[in-house]
């Protein structure tokens, strides 16, 4: 057996052993993991494998051992994810401490701060939230106005964050700060962690469209933070936000890819729905215009996963190229929604009560939330002006 | 499957590109037009192509080929499509080549293969009867006669039809029009008593004809393949024609995407230029965009067709559809971000447009391939 063979007998033996039973069930929206302080596992089995996999270091399998990733080559990911998608598992842990923060404490922290925090956020036992948006500063995030002063051995930080997400929930946020009040805009800024358990740290929470509320608004009154919890120089903030930004953009571009299962199968995905609710003829969705929109849905979701594909057989990094994945990915996500929600007629409307499935009454309030896709973690214009101005090399 | 292209694949391809780059420019396609040249193509430039073992790309090596597979052709077709290089690299070395070498006997191989590779035959593929491609369609008969068979019927829009050396003829055998099955293949001498050709003016200046077929005898060794055998065997034909199609068509978007990008930065009104506007600027984004999501689509196509993955139908159609949707947005955008040029006979970003829509209903649409997609898919 080759070793790489090997390996895959070795992760199929562990995951027998240590995957709990109810953990290779599709996942209910209300034992999610997300970790930190105040987790409640309302399935303690959802604990349990969190712990197992955060011990592997599986949680993010590509980060080194010695911070506690799991040291995997690509190789070897591609196993592991095919031998949990093969179980059914469930993504043992939700973190975007993983998915965006880990990556640049690797690239810009220091060994103290990577040892302090990396491992924390792998094992789930610290959840992140972002503080990059402004009320006034949005689109033109650069502009913002948080300020920490330097007051020798800590930053004073005064100011409103708005959009972190589930900061009421949160342990830590990671902050975009001004920390040169003179300096040009881009070049005054700072890269700082919070502990949210801090005097002076407050937090409201956003009532959205869909009746939910993963964002929040969060304030800043006089809160002192250690010097130790600068990332990179002062003032070079605003390189680090842009790199965060981008992985935060190849995330969610995977929003661009319908959930595993595929149409039709388990997870009732657009064409389930459609020959559920508007008919099924030979075989075929009855209805030949919605048909042949949901076909050019999915052929363009399929070329997309293979342009993804690309970028990674391509050796493809966090670049430039992550507006174009983010830009399609959102817009496509909205658009399937928009689709999903079309297929099931009036059913896509109940907000509540019996008259609709649960998994029905979901999909009502995910069509509402993907409108926020194309906004968050920048808007798809400023994708668009980004791929003008840096990819296509248009004149500013 | 990694959807890059080897060292192998990048040195064709970059041959190709230098290839059209110095010997055949635009002008060369429209010098070809404006004589009313009778080919519609140039034979000494093909005969540098057949040097250079263009023909012997998709031929097994056991004939003597390189066996470089679709997608090496469909590199090279890629890069000929930026400058709109007509040849009869398309209707030969992919068409002729594999319907040879997936329905014709060792006897055939041996002999037509080796004439191709040497630049000494040409061939079209003669299926489509209607204004809309659809081989199920077929009317045109093949019926037996003593030793063979009598062809009669009308084929249309059959690609380099008229400066073919061999005709590949497909005819019902059996089973009426709508039929998929009941098709087989011939190979025609196009000089055959009966056979009458006529060579079709199209938009993209390129070689098409229509031609009948009155009484036409053949011989029981002109079959290619079996009687009713070719029904199922052609699609891979065809599918092979679309994805490297399709690949040309990703060229002909690069650039006429490249020359409207130039355009933008270097054209002038209001005192600035006019790729600093946000109105262009984001339309030019999303072009970009598609040109990525087709790129992945060709890619990933080709290398299907060469591992011979069960996923070829499926990819083809994909990959046809992308590029031809693509295309159809980027001949149409490069004309309007030209302004009044743009329309004009002397600048050539209008050939790009006119060969577009043309190769767009080669072998399929985008709604015909958006419909096949979703029977594969079972939608």
């Amino acid at each position: 057996m080759s070793n790489l063979e090997n390996f895959r007998a070795e992760v199929s033996e562990w995951l027998e052993e240590n995957c709990p039973p109810s953990m290779k069930t599709p996942m209910v929206e209300d034992e999610v993991v997300w970790g930190g302080r105040n987790a409640v596992y309302k399935n303690p089995e959802s604990k349990i494998w969190l712990d197992k996999m955060g011990e592997k270091g599986w949680t993010a399998p590509a980060l080194p051992k010695e911070y506690g990733g799991g040291g995997l080559n690509s190789n070897e990911i591609k196993i592991l994810n095919s031998e949990l998608f093969k179980i059914g598992a469930r993504p043992a842990l939700n973190s975007f401490g993983i998915w965006m923060l880990a990556p640049v404490i690797i690239e810009y922290g220091n060994e103290a701060q990577k040892m302090e925090h990396i491992p924390k956020i792998l094992k789930g036992e610290i959840r992140w939230c972002q503080g990059y948006s402004e009320p006034g500063s949005g689109s033109d995030l650069a502009s913002l106005s948080t300020k920490a002063e330097d007051m020798g051995d800590h930053y004073l930080v005064n100011g409103q964050k708005v959009w972190t997400s589930y900061a009421d929930q949160a342990d830590w946020i990671f902050a975009l700060v001004r920390t040169g009040p003179k300096e040009p805009k881009h070049s005054g800024i700072s890269f700082l962690l919070i502990d949210m358990a801090d005097p002076g740290v407050t937090t409201k929470p956003i009532t959205l469209i869909s009746g939910k509320s993963p964002f929040c608004e969060t304030f800043f009154d006089n809160v002192k933070v250690p010097k130790e919890n600068l990332i990179g120089e002062e003032n070079q903030g605003w390189t680090i936000a842009k790199k965060l930004l981008q992985h935060e953009r190849n995330f969610i571009s995977n929003f661009g890819l319908a959930a595993g299962g595929g149409d039709g199968s388990k997870t009732k995905g657009i064409v389930g729905l459609a020959k559920t609710y508007l008919g099924e003829e030979n075989g075929k969705i009855a209805d030949l215009d919605f048909r042949s929109r949901v076909t050019e849905h999915k052929m363009k979701e399929h070329s997309f996963g293979l342009t993804l594909q690309r970028a990674g057989d391509e050796g493809g990094k966090a670049s430039a190229a992550s507006s174009i994945f983010k830009y399609y990915g959102t817009e496509h996500n909205k658009n399937r929604y928009e689709l999903m929600i079309e297929a099931m007629g009036n059913k896509g409307f109940i907000w509540d009560g019996d008259e609709a499935e649960s998994k029905e009454k979901a999909i009502t309030r995910a069509w509402l939330r993907t409108k926020a896709n194309s906004i968050e973690g920048g808007t798809s214009e400023v994708q668009l002006n980004v791929i003008a101005k840096r990819v296509l090399d248009l004149p500013a | 499957m990694k959807l890059v292209l080897n060292e192998e694949l990048q040195f064709l391809k970059d041959t190709a590109s230098n290839f059209a780059k110095d010997k055949a420019p635009v002008s060369h396609l429209r010098k070809l037009r404006d004589e009313d040249h009778p080919n519609s193509w140039d034979e000494d430039l093909w005969n540098e192509m057949v040097e250079l073992g263009w023909t012997s790309i998709l031929i097994p090596e056991k004939y003597g080929g390189s066996e470089f597979g679709l997608a090496g052709i469909s590199v090279v077709l890629q890069e000929l499509g930026k400058t709109l290089v007509p040849s009869p690299l398309f209707a030969t070395g992919v068409l002729g080549v594999t319907s040879i070498n997936q329905m014709g006997s060792e006897s055939q191989k041996e002999e037509l293969l080796v004439k191709i590779l040497e630049g000494k035959l040409t061939t079209a593929l003669a299926i489509d009867e209607g204004s809309h491609h659809e081989p199920a369609n077929t009317e045109l008969t093949a019926e037996k006669n003593n030793d063979g068979w009598v062809l009669n019927g009308e084929k249309v829009f059959v690609i380099d039809g008229s400066s073919a050396d061999l005709l590949i003829v497909i005819a019902r055998t059996s089973g009426n029009k709508g039929d998929a099955q009941g098709l087989s293949a011939f190979i025609v001498d196009p000089n055959s008593k009966g056979i009458n050709r006529r060579k079709v003016p199209t938009a993209d200046s390129r070689n098409y004809a229509n031609i009948s077929f009155e009484g036409v005898a053949i011989s029981a060794e002109e079959i290619l393949g079996e009687i009713d055998g070719a029904s199922d065997q052609i699609q891979k034909v065809l599918d092979f024609g679309r994805i490297a199609m399709s690949a040309e068509m990703l060229g002909n978007t690069e650039e006429a995407f490249a020359i409207t990008l130039n355009y933008l930065k270097e054209r002038k009104q209001f005192g600035v230029l006019i790729g600093s506007f946000q109105a262009l600027q984001h339309r030019a984004a999303k072009m970009f965009c598609e040109i990525e999501l087709t790129k992945s689509a060709v890619i990933a196509a080709m290398h299907a067709a060469d591992e011979n993955s069960n996923e070829l139908e499926r990819l083809s159609s994909l990959a046809k559809f992308q590029a031809g949707t693509t295309l159809h947005t980027v001949s149409n955008e490069s004309i309007q971000m030209h302004g009044g040029i743009g329309v004009t006979d002397e600048y050539d970003i209008g050939f790009y447009l006119k060969r577009a829509r043309v190769a767009e209903q080669i072998f399929g649409s985008s709604t015909y391939h958006k419909a096949r997609y979703a029977d594969i898919s079972g939608y």
